[in-house]
């Protein structure tokens, strides 16, 4: 279970985060929604743990994994190397049928540059499931991809959420991905941002 | 006629075919042998020195400081590079003595090292390595800051172990300037090496040089330079460039 209770966040003398407090069970998926620019990502590099230097606590279980906005791949390792990599634990075999979850088992000894987007996005889901995370953080990771891509990706999503059923949140723009993939969804609003909506079955 | 050009390597051999030319023209014209020798009278010293074993002891000997001065200057450098690029506080304190160092002339720190330390190997090495750490730590801390914030970010979350970080996300990224920086620094360090030994050592091919220009040598001071010039394009063919080939694999690919 991940829970949030954020009391503020500041750049500088900007506030961008208010107070901002919620669960995620395990196996649930909640969506953040809200416009450009209101802190959606800010509220996810804190539940990361990547931004520690804001006011309030966050719990997070110890197997925390996440899709970023960018493949983030290591450029210089193979694929299969990718989620090795991350994941000390993983062997080859391991890593193999990963990638074979997300449909590029053949693609394990490329490097990421000889992958398209739509493989890159592929080979870091499969990095994210390959844990068997406790809790996922997805951030718009369908961005820039062609809508049947972009749906493909989804299903797959959904797919690999059932199966390792992660305290998942989620963050997109896109209304359609959110009410396919979310048990609940919270919309940001105002500034500093807070919880406008927390509303149920999406 | 064809426009074609010709090939590197054609180009190479004939680039370095006109150096061969103009010391013939040189030594022709010059018409002193022990001002400016022909290159092929260059046969016998140099036959000599090989038979009687004195020039590859020099060679290695120099060889073996170059390396481990290279090695110093590399590993120490790297992480005064690495730590000044990441983190301002530590950039903010150590960066006037950079360029203190960067604007000592070689021939000081090596003095000053002999003078403190004594006529070593030590003091040799030290000065060696001093001398080409400043410029290690700037080539590096220029890659250091230009790290990817996302790639951390992406070894946070999964949290990866630092040893595994440093390997994997972080000298991979520096791999370009780690390279740019054994290219210049085994280039400068030999030749420092050199100066090392023309003023305080009692074997190596500076030193030789050092010798055979009391004697007022041309022939052993030319046999000398040559030989180690032609044993680190040696090291640049067989060791420096494979390397480099080999961690810029996954860009070509």
């Amino acid at each position: 279970m991940i829970s949030v209770r954020i009391a503020a966040k500041v750049f500088g003398a900007t506030p961008v985060l208010g107070d901002v407090a919620f669960d995620v069970a395990p196996g649930e998926v909640v969506t953040v929604l809200g416009p450009s620019g209101i802190g959606k990502s800010t509220l996810l590099r804190i539940v990361a743990g990547i931004d520690r230097d804001f006011a309030g606590a966050v719990t997070r279980p110890e197997r925390l994994t996440m899709v970023f906005q960018e493949p983030m791949l290591l450029p210089w390792r193979t694929a299969a190397e990718n989620l090795t990599l991350v994941h000390p634990g993983l062997s080859r075999a391991g890593a193999m049928e990963a990638l074979a979850q997300v449909g590029i088992a053949d693609k394990a000894d490329l490097f990421p540059r000889q992958l398209s987007l739509g493989q890159q996005r592929r080979v870091a889901l499969a990095r994210a499931f390959a844990g068997a995370p406790q809790a996922l953080i997805l951030d718009e990771p369908f961005a820039s991809l062609d809508p049947a891509t972009a749906d493909e990706m989804l299903a797959l999503t959904e797919r690999l959420i059932a199966g390792a059923r992660p305290a998942t949140l989620f963050v997109t723009h896109a209304e359609a991905e959110a009410r396919r993939l979310a048990s609940r969804v919270l919309r940001l609003a105002g500034r500093p941002a807070t919880i406008a909506t927390n509303g149920g079955g999406a | 006629m064809t426009d074609r050009a010709p090939s590197p390597a054609a180009v190479r051999a004939l680039s370095l075919g006109a150096l061969l030319a103009l010391w013939v023209i040189a030594a022709t014209l010059t018409a002193d042998p022990t001002i400016l020798p022909q290159p092929w009278s260059l046969a016998r010293p140099f036959g000599r020195e090989v038979a009687s074993g004195a020039l590859p002891l020099h060679l290695g000997m120099t060889l073996t400081r170059v390396a481990w001065a290279f090695a110093l200057a590399m590993s120490i450098g790297t992480a005064l590079g690495l730590l000044m690029g990441r983190y301002p506080a530590v950039d903010r304190w150590l960066d006037p003595w950079l360029v203190v160092f960067l604007n000592l002339p070689a021939l000081v720190l090596i003095v000053l090292c002999y003078l403190w330390i004594g006529l070593n190997e030590t003091a040799a090495i030290a000065a060696v390595t001093l001398n080409k750490i400043p410029n290690v730590v700037t080539v590096i801390r220029e890659g250091a800051r230009a790290l990817d914030p996302g790639l951390a970010a992406m070894a946070q979350v999964f949290r990866v172990p630092p040893l595994a970080r440093l390997r994997h996300v972080t000298l991979p990224q520096l791999a370009p300037f780690v390279t740019a920086a054994a290219r210049s620094g085994i280039a400068v360090i030999w030749k420092i090496v050199l100066v090392v030994e023309f003023l305080g050592r009692s074997n190596g091919v500076g030193f030789m040089i050092h010798l055979n220009f009391q004697q007022f040598d041309v022939a052993g001071v030319l046999v000398y330079s040559l030989s180690f010039i032609v044993v680190m394009l040696l090291v640049e063919w067989t060791l420096l460039q494979p390397a480099e080939r080999r961690i810029r694999r996954w860009r070509g690919a």
